[in-house]
C-alpha cells in the first residue's frame, strides 16, 4: 500500500475531539481513559502462562492474576484492545499503516529500537509507580481535578525538559 | 443521573463493546492527531512542535468544562465518578522516571500502543520494553512499599486543596490552557523548522470563538454553582424514595447484629445524633457523623474510601434525622446505606438495658419521634449489655451504684431476658459491590 499519507488533524480540533469522548467515557462508565493498566494486565496474564505460581506469590501480580483470576477479564484490556483497533483503522484510512522506523536524523536503525525498548521500560515503570501514565493520571485525572495528577502531569513534562537539552542528538 | 456504570455489567458483551469502542475513539484520535510518531512527540521537547501539550490540554479543558457544566446542571453526579487518589511523592516520582522514559524512548504509553497498531517498529519495540516494565516493577514495588503507598490524601481535588469553588477551578484550567496555546503558537513559530514570522496577536477568529465559547461555559458553570446533596436528592429522589416508602431501606436491630456477626461483612454504624444522647447511650462500634458534616465532601470521600464490602447504617433517635442523612448520602453516591429500623428506641425495646441504668421513660413517644424514649440515670455510652447485644459477660457492664445488684427487678431480669432470644426479622440487606471503574489505570 503505497498511499500518500494525509496530513494530521489541526491539534486544536484533535484535542476537542478527545476532550468529548474522555468526557462521554467519565458520563458513561463512571472512569476515564487509560493504557498503562492495559499493559499491566496484559503482561501478568502473559507471565501467568509460563509461571503461575510466580505471579500467585509476588502481590502486586496476585491481585491481578492470582488463583483461578484472569488478569484478560478487565475493562482496561478492552480498551486497550479498542486502542490498537483503531489506531490501526484510522492509520490505515490516512495512509499511514506501514512498517517503518521514527527517529532522529544522527541515530541508526539499531539504536533507535535499543532507545525505544530503554524508553518503554523506564516510562511503564515509571507509570506503574505514579499509578497511572499521561492516559489515565494526566489526562483523565486532569480533567477531573485530581490533585495529585496534576502534579504528576508537571513532573512528566518537567522530566522531560529537563533532560532534552543533554539528549538533543537523539532527536535532532 | 450519569454515569451510567450502573448499566454495565461486567462480563457482558455490552460491557466489553462500550470499552472497547471507548478504545477505538481513543486509537484513532490519537493516532489522527500524530501521536503515533515519536519524532512529532519528541519534537515537542524542543519547543519545535507543541502538537503534544495542545492536544493534551485541549483535550482536558474541554472535558473539564462538559464534566463540571454536566454536575452543576445536575446530569452527572461527581462524586461517582472515578478520582484518581493522591499519592503524592510516588506521583511526582513517577512522573520524573516517566519523563525521563519519554525523551529517551519517544513515546507515552498509550501513543506507543498506537504507534504499534500502525506497525512503527520503534513504536513495537516500546511497548515490548513497557511490558518488561510493568514486570520489573511488579517484582520490586515490594522492596519499596512503604514509599509507594506514602504521601496518600485520598480523594483530594484541586479545589479541596486550594478551598475554592470548583468552577473558579475549572476557569482557571481553561485560562492557564489559552495562555499555554498562546505560548506554543509563538514558540513554534520561533524554534520550528523553518522559523516562521511570530504573530503577537492571535490571527484566527475561529481560535478566539472557541476559547470565548469555553470560558462563557465557565461563567454559566460559576453562575450555576454545584448542587448540594440535598439538591441532588430532590433530583435523584424518584431512583430511591420506593427504599424508603416500601421500608426496604429500614433494617430491624436483629438483622444489625446478624450484619455485625458476619465476618465477611464490614458494619459500619453511623450515629446521626447529637452529641449528648451518644454519651447516655450508643450501639458498640457506632461513630457520630455530625449531619451538618453531610454537606462537606471530606465526609463523603470518607465515606467511599471504605472496602466494598461495608455496609453502612444510620441510626437516630427515631428515623426522622436518619432518614434525612440517608438521603443526602446516597445522593452523594453511597452504596449499601441503610437506616436501623425504629432507631435507638426500638433497638432498646429489642435489646433492654439493665433496668437500674433507667429512670423510667422520658415521656417522648417512642415510634417515630426523634427524641429519645428512654431516660438514662447515667451517660451510660456503650457501658450497658444493651450495646454489646449477643455477648455472653457474666458481671453486669456497668454497676449502679446506688441500687444493689440483688435488686428483684435486676435479679428478675436477667435470666428471662429477651435479650438472649433471637429476634424475629425480615432481611433486607442486599450486599452490592461498587461498580464504579477504577479509571483506565487499572
Amino acid at each position: 500500500m503505497n498511499r500518500v499519507a494525509r496530513p494530521y488533524l489541526n491539534p486544536y480540533v484533535g484535542g476537542a475531539l478527545l476532550g468529548v469522548l474522555l468526557f462521554l467515557t467519565f458520563f458513561i462508565t463512571g472512569g476515564g481513559l487509560g493504557a498503562s493498566g492495559g499493559l499491566t494486565h496484559v503482561q501478568v496474564a502473559v507471565l501467568d502462562v509460563f509461571a503461575p505460581a510466580h505471579v500467585d506469590r509476588v502481590g502486586y501480580m496476585a491481585e491481578l492474576a492470582g488463583g483461578s483470576k484472569n488478569a484478560l477479564n478487565n475493562s482496561t484490556v478492552f480498551m486497550i484492545l479498542g486502542t490498537v483497533l483503531g489506531g490501526a483503522l484510522s492509520g490505515w484510512l490516512n495512509g499511514r499503516f506501514k512498517l517503518e522506523i521514527r527517529k532522529g536524523p544522527h541515530l541508526s536503525d539499531g539504536t533507535r529500537l535499543l532507545l525505544a525498548f530503554i524508553g518503554g521500560f523506564i516510562m511503564v515503570y515509571g507509570a506503574r509507580m505514579a499509578r497511572g501514565c499521561t492516559s489515565g493520571q494526566a489526562l483523565s485525572g486532569g480533567a477531573v481535578l485530581a490533585a495529585g495528577s496534576w502534579a504528576f502531569m508537571f513532573a512528566v513534562f518537567g522530566g522531560a525538559y529537563g533532560l532534552a537539552w543533554f539528549l538533543r542528538r537523539l532527536w535532532n | 443521573m450519569a454515569p451510567l456504570a450502573n448499566l454495565l455489567h461486567p462480563g457482558t458483551l455490552g460491557y466489553f463493546l462500550v470499552f472497547l469502542f471507548i478504545g477505538m475513539g481513543f486509537g484513532a484520535i490519537l493516532e489522527m492527531s500524530g501521536f503515533g510518531d515519536s519524532r512529532k512527540l519528541a519534537a515537542q521537547f524542543y519547543f519545535k512542535d507543541m502538537t503534544v501539550l495542545k492536544v493534551m490540554f485541549t483535550g482536558i479543558a474541554v472535558a473539564c468544562v462538559l464534566i463540571f457544566l454536566s454536575t452543576s446542571l445536575g446530569l452527572l453526579n461527581y462524586d461517582r465518578l472515578w478520582v484518581n487518589p493522591t499519592y503524592l511523592y510516588p506521583e511526582i516520582v513517577g512522573g520524573l522516571i516517566m519523563g525521563v522514559g519519554f525523551i529517551i524512548g519517544g513515546f507515552c504509553p498509550g501513543t506507543s500502543v498506537v504507534a504499534a497498531s500502525t506497525l512503527k517498529l520503534d513504536g513495537i519495540l516500546f511497548v515490548t520494553g513497557g511490558l518488561f516494565g510493568v514486570w520489573a516493577f511488579g517484582e520490586s514495588v515490594g522492596s519499596f512499599e512503604g514509599f509507594f503507598y506514602s504521601s496518600n490524601y485520598g480523594r483530594l481535588t484541586l479545589y479541596d486543596w486550594l478551598g475554592i469553588s470548583p468552577g473558579v477551578v475549572v476557569l482557571l484550567v481553561v485560562l492557564m490552557a489559552l495562555v499555554m496555546f498562546y505560548l506554543a503558537e509563538i514558540a513554534e513559530a520561533y524554534f520550528g523548522e523553518p522559523p516562521r514570522k511570530i504573530s503577537w496577536l492571535p490571527q484566527s477568529p475561529l481560535k478566539m470563538w472557541a476559547a470565548a465559547g469555553l470560558v462563557a461555559a465557565c461563567g454559566l458553570m460559576l453562575v450555576l454553582g454545584q448542587p448540594t446533596p440535598l439538591a441532588k436528592w430532590n433530583i435523584l429522589q424518584n431512583n430511591w424514595s420506593k427504599a424508603l416508602a416500601d421500608r426496604a431501606a429500614y433494617v430491624h436491630p436483629g438483622e444489625v447484629l446478624e450484619l455485625k456477626k458476619n465476618a465477611s461483612i464490614y458494619v459500619r454504624i453511623l450515629d446521626v445524633r447529637s452529641e449528648a444522647d451518644y454519651n447516655l447511650f450508643h450501639i458498640a462500634g457506632a461513630q457520630r457523623l455530625d449531619p451538618a458534616e453531610i454537606a462537606n465532601a471530606s465526609a463523603m470521600s470518607r465515606l467511599s474510601s471504605f472496602p466494598d464490602n461495608t455496609v453502612l447504617l444510620l441510626v437516630s433517635n427515631g428515623e426522622e434525622a436518619a432518614t434525612r442523612a440517608w438521603k443526602a448520602l446516597k445522593a452523594s453516591g453511597a452504596v449499601n446505606l441503610y437506616i436501623i429500623e425504629g432507631g435507638i428506641n426500638k433497638w432498646l425495646e429489642v435489646f433492654p438495658p439493665e433496668p437500674c441504668l433507667l429512670a423510667g421513660t422520658s415521656g417522648q413517644p417512642a415510634a417515630a419521634a426523634d427524641q429519645l424514649h428512654f431516660a438514662f440515670r447515667y451517660a451510660v455510652g456503650t457501658q450497658s449489655r444493651a450495646a454489646h447485644p449477643g455477648s455472653i459477660r457474666s458481671q453486669p457492664w456497668l454497676q449502679c451504684p446506688e441500687i444493689t445488684q440483688t435488686d428483684a427487678a435486676a435479679a428478675a431480669w436477667l435470666p428471662t431476658s429477651k435479650w438472649f432470644e433471637t429476634p424475629v426479622y425480615v432481611k433486607k440487606v442486599k450486599l452490592q459491590r461498587k461498580v464504579a471503574t477504577k479509571g483506565g489505570c487499572g
